[in-house]
């Protein structure tokens, strides 16, 4: 499966709110980061949480900054949140 | 839909840091937990859904490991591995017990 | 603020009346024991599980501590070609003390001068308990895992970790299959150290990021 992404992407999280087991958790959807590293593929829990056939999926370190993520955040304007995202949550950002 | 165990960026109010041993029943649980994930019986990703979907009632009422036991219950039935009537009648059973003698038989083996 | 949150403590079931129904308070707690014990009986019997596996899975849990992380952790202290390989591939470094942990990716993160890092699980209590043991009840809360993503300099001053302004603050959410160690500041007053000297100060909170290794009394 060709990789989507690279180190020093830009993207945004897929701002949708489908019933199921998901892995990205809510007070990310619609934020914009960045890759820093690409972990390679692994089963998609989506579909594993179900005992359902998987196919593996890239997945991501993505990094946010937290002014970006909460509006009235309280710390250096450098802090930083990571979380590991599967490529089908993610899209291009300019 | 924010799922009940989805509570990123939520207030609960201060961490309490305080820690406590685990009790015997809580091991027991976590490792039943674990000796059926080596199994493959009922994997890490099941077992967060059957979490997950307590739903807010149950799931902010309950600890950590009253959690746990009541999904692996729903699983035990949900895979055909036990019956809700053997599960009700067993509880029956480990109460009249509990009355009887006053403590739980947490012994391993029993 | 919430006055239903258990955060995971330590009940004393004894005081509860078994026989009643589950209740939405403390009532319900005994219930949830007494559900835990039929289940396991009935595992049992049926042959689900043996209950000698369910001991030595105890056992198993029982023996693995944060001493082993600390172990990892001074040995990336003193020996920067470990912690090289530590940083690159956590899984095959901790192999080097004979901890495997076949089912983890671990990632081993390091605090510096401008970077201080801390791990949250916010979805549910991910953790590399195959080097450190079971998580501690407080790293299980709704609390901590409410706030530490979103205020973490407020949640690491509650631990009495206060950080200045420039230090970059990296929370990690646990969402995937990755698991994170972090690796503490090694303070200063501690060169002549041995290894195991160094590994006795390195705690559990420091190696999830909630605290920093305290610098040594004279």
């Amino acid at each position: 499966m060709p990789q989507r992404f690279h180190e020093g992407d830009f993207v945004r999280v897929r701002d949708d709110y489908p019933i199921g087991h998901i892995r990205t958790p809510v007070y990310i959807r619609g934020k914009q980061g960045v890759i820093v590293k690409d972990f390679g593929a692994f089963g998609n829990p989506e579909t594993l949480a179900y005992c359902l056939p998987t196919e593996k999926r890239e997945l991501y370190k993505v990094r946010f900054w937290q002014q970006m993520v909460w509006s009235s955040y309280k710390g250096g304007p450098r802090d930083t949140v990571d979380l590991d995202i599967y490529e089908h949550w993610l899209e291009k950002a300019e | 839909m924010r799922g009940p165990h989805d509570v990123g960026g939520l207030d609960f109010g201060p961490v309490e840091n305080a820690t406590h041993d685990l009790t015997l029943w809580e091991k027991q649980i976590d490792a039943i937990r674990a000796v059926i994930g080596a199994k493959g019986i009922v994997s890490t990703h099941e077992n967060r859904r059957t979490i997950e979907q307590l739903g807010h009632d149950v799931y902010d009422t309950l600890n950590y490991y009253e959690r746990w036991t009541a999904s692996l219950a729903r699983q035990m039935i949900d895979k055909g591995i036990l019956t809700q009537d053997e599960i009700d009648a067993r509880v029956v059973q480990v109460r009249q017990r509990l009355a009887d003698t006053g403590e739980l038989e947490l012994k391993e083996g029993a | 603020m919430s006055t239903h949150e258990h955060h995971d403590h330590d009940h004393d079931h004894h005081d509860h009346d078994h026989n009643s129904p589950p209740q939405p308070d403390d009532k319900v707690h005994s219930y949830y024991q007494i559900l835990g014990t039929a289940v396991k009986e009935l595992l049992i019997e049926k042959g689900v599980v043996a209950a000698d596996e369910v001991r030595r899975m105890i056992e198993r849990r029982d023996s693995i501590t944060p001493a082993n992380g600390a172990k990892v952790v001074a040995r990336a202290w003193t020996d920067p070609a470990f912690k090289a390989r530590l940083l690159k591939d956590a899984n095959a470094a901790v192999q080097e003390f004979g901890i495997d942990m076949p089912t983890t990716h671990l990632v081993a993160v390091e605090n510096t001068e401008n970077l201080h890092n801390v791990v949250v699980c916010t979805l549910c209590s991910c953790y590399p308990r195959d080097l450190l043991g079971l998580p501690p009840s407080w790293y299980k809360s709704k609390a901590y895992r409410a706030r530490v993503v979103s205020e973490p300099r407020a949640v690491l001053e509650e631990f009495g970790t206060s950080l200045s302004d420039n230090v970059e603050v990296r929370v990690h959410d646990s969402t995937a299959d990755m698991r994170y160690l972090v690796v503490p500041r090694r303070p200063a007053g501690t060169e002549g150290m041995s290894q195991d000297a160094l590994a006795s100060i390195i705690t559990r909170d420091t190696m999830i990021g909630v605290a920093v290794v305290e610098p040594l009394q004279n």
